[in-house]
């Protein structure tokens, strides 16, 4: 299957999150899809964009549908749930609003690019490619408690999004136990990390993170898995602060579901990313055999 | 928490005006709280979110537009999904945002969030894709204070090549430029 994909400026390569970039693509020639970059892609606004002026946030994620549609793509595959949100709602604003529809294809000097369907990795994941795992697994991680991490932008808003439950969702803990490691049952799969606040308000998201550690760590999680950048790096990078902060010590590995699946094929961790994370991820890589 | 308003400068248009700027209908909301209790942010915030909007209904546009709530909401869209009456508090919040900036009303004390969102729109503007680098050297020297945080993660940042020096230039870059034109706040 071949799917246009939309890395988005986080997890490009020689961005703060490429190992997301780099391990759903490494993952993705082993199981699939076979995946082609839109061409020329720009930043879809995120949520700076969004936060301040809704015409410009449509207008630069629908440029991105749009090129999507004239390279024929059916399907595009945007694994930063930031992007995938934007897209989504984006396309959904210029189908309902004729008059927005019309002044962002002035913007855009283009038609909109109505059609295309937008998934997150999750979804693309569990839609088409959990046979494949279950065929191509080398190795598993029995009893390596994992603590499935959504933030909110793969789930909310959910009548947009359509993609799961957005209190209990459950398809990355599918994908967990497909590749042979434990999901718990945790209180904070939806809660927010404080998103784009990393730089501009930080003692927010130190705040939020150390809640979700907290919560992680108390369900018994041995790591965390996340499928978005920001939540990423608010949990990862800034788990040392948090750490000084709270004068306590957590010292759970933050990683990619990508990163998971790419150990569960046997796939090497450095060409995975996980050597580039903060917090370290020996145990995480030592769990798998 | 108890809050003060003066009723002499409320209008009732304020709430007309938002509704149909954003569709959102504010009226129906009953003021059951659901959405400040399940608000990541509500700690932090001068007006809780159903304040925000019992501001909006009662037409009093300075308290609303000039508060610090509307640059706290993290947009996690938790209020919106919890509603019994389906209003649409997140999204409410990115109209006021908004209409705070087009008024020139934002709040001065959450400028961090403001300045933030600058730099990062000039680096789409200039080059179609965010460059990290260039975003941040402009943020910090809007904001030297925050830029001491920062200083501890840079380093390994550098170290496993996480941060790119070079602008991530797009061929349609002059096409973004004229994104940004059309899309000009009022
Ligand atoms: S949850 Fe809805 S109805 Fe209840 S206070 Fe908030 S906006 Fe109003
Ligand atoms: S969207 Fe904003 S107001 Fe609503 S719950 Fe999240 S942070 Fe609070």
């Amino acid at each position: 299957m071949k799917i246009g994909y939309y890395p988005g400026c986080a997890i490009t390569k020689g961005s703060s999150s490429e190992e997301y970039g780099t391990s759903v693509m490494r993952v993705s020639k082993v199981i699939g899809p076979e995946i082609e970059e839109i061409p020329d892609w720009s930043c879809c606004g995120a949520s700076s964009a969004h936060a301040t002026n809704h015409k410009l946030s449509t207008a630069l994620s629908v440029r991105n549908l749009s090129l999507a549609e004239k390279h024929e793509y059916k399907e595009i595959l945007a694994p930063c749930p930031m992007c995938s949100q934007r897209l989504i709602i984006s396309q959904k604003d210029v189908q309902e609003d004729a008059v927005l529809k019309r002044e962002v294809e002035d913007a855009i000097e283009m038609p909109c690019g109505t059609k295309v369907k937008v998934s997150n990795y999750l979804e693309i994941v569990k839609n088409y490619y959990m046979d494949e795992i279950k065929q191509k697994i080398k190795k598993t991680a029995k009893g390596f408690k994992v603590a499935c991490y959504y933030g909110c932008l793969l789930v909310r808003p959910p009548k947009v999004l359509k993609f799961d439950d957005p209190e209990d969702p459950q398809s990355m803990d599918e994908i967990v136990r497909a590749i042979g490691a434990e999901p718990i049952e945790w209180e904070f799969k939806t809660n927010c990390c404080g998103g784009g606040f990393t730089l501009s308000r930080t003692d927010v998201v130190v705040k939020l993170t150390n809640d979700i550690l907290e919560g992680a760590e108390e369900a018994g999680a041995h790591a965390i898995a996340v499928a978005c950048p920001m939540c990423h790096a608010n949990l990862d990078m800034r788990q040392k602060k948090i750490e000084k902060e709270y004068k306590r010590k957590f010292n759970i590995p933050i990683v990619y579901i990508s990163e998971l699946i790419g150990l569960a094929l046997g796939l090497g961790p450095i060409g995975l990313g996980l050597d580039k994370h903060f917090v370290d991820t020996k145990s995480v890589v030592d769990a798998y055999t | 928490m108890k809050i003060k308003i003066n009723l002499d400068n409320t209008s009732s248009d304020f709430a007309k005006e938002v509704e149909k700027r954003s569709g959102i209908k504010v009226k129906e909301c009953y003021q059951c709280g659901k959405c400040t209790a399940g608000c990541p942010v509500a700690y932090e915030m001068d007006y809780m979110p159903n304040q925000i909007i019992r501001l909006v209904q009662i037409g009093a546009r300075r308290e609303a537009l000039t508060s610090r709530t509307i640059w706290l909401c993290a947009s996690c869209i938790t209020c919106s999904t919890r509603c019994p009456k389906e209003v649409k508090i997140a999204e409410l919040m990115d109209v006021l945002r908004e209409m705070a900036l087009e008024e020139n009303l934002a709040n001065p004390l959450e400028k961090n969030i403001t300045a933030f969102h600058e730099s990062f729109l000039n680096s789409v503007k200039k080059h179609g894709r965010i460059s990290e680098v260039w975003m941040l050297n402009e943020y910090k020297m809007k904001r030297p204070k925050t830029a001491l945080q920062d200083l501890a993660v840079a380093p390994h940042m550098i170290a496993k090549g996480k941060l790119s020096f070079l602008p991530h230039d797009i061929k349609g870059k002059d096409a973004i430029a004229r994104i940004f034109k059309k899309c000009k706040p009022k």
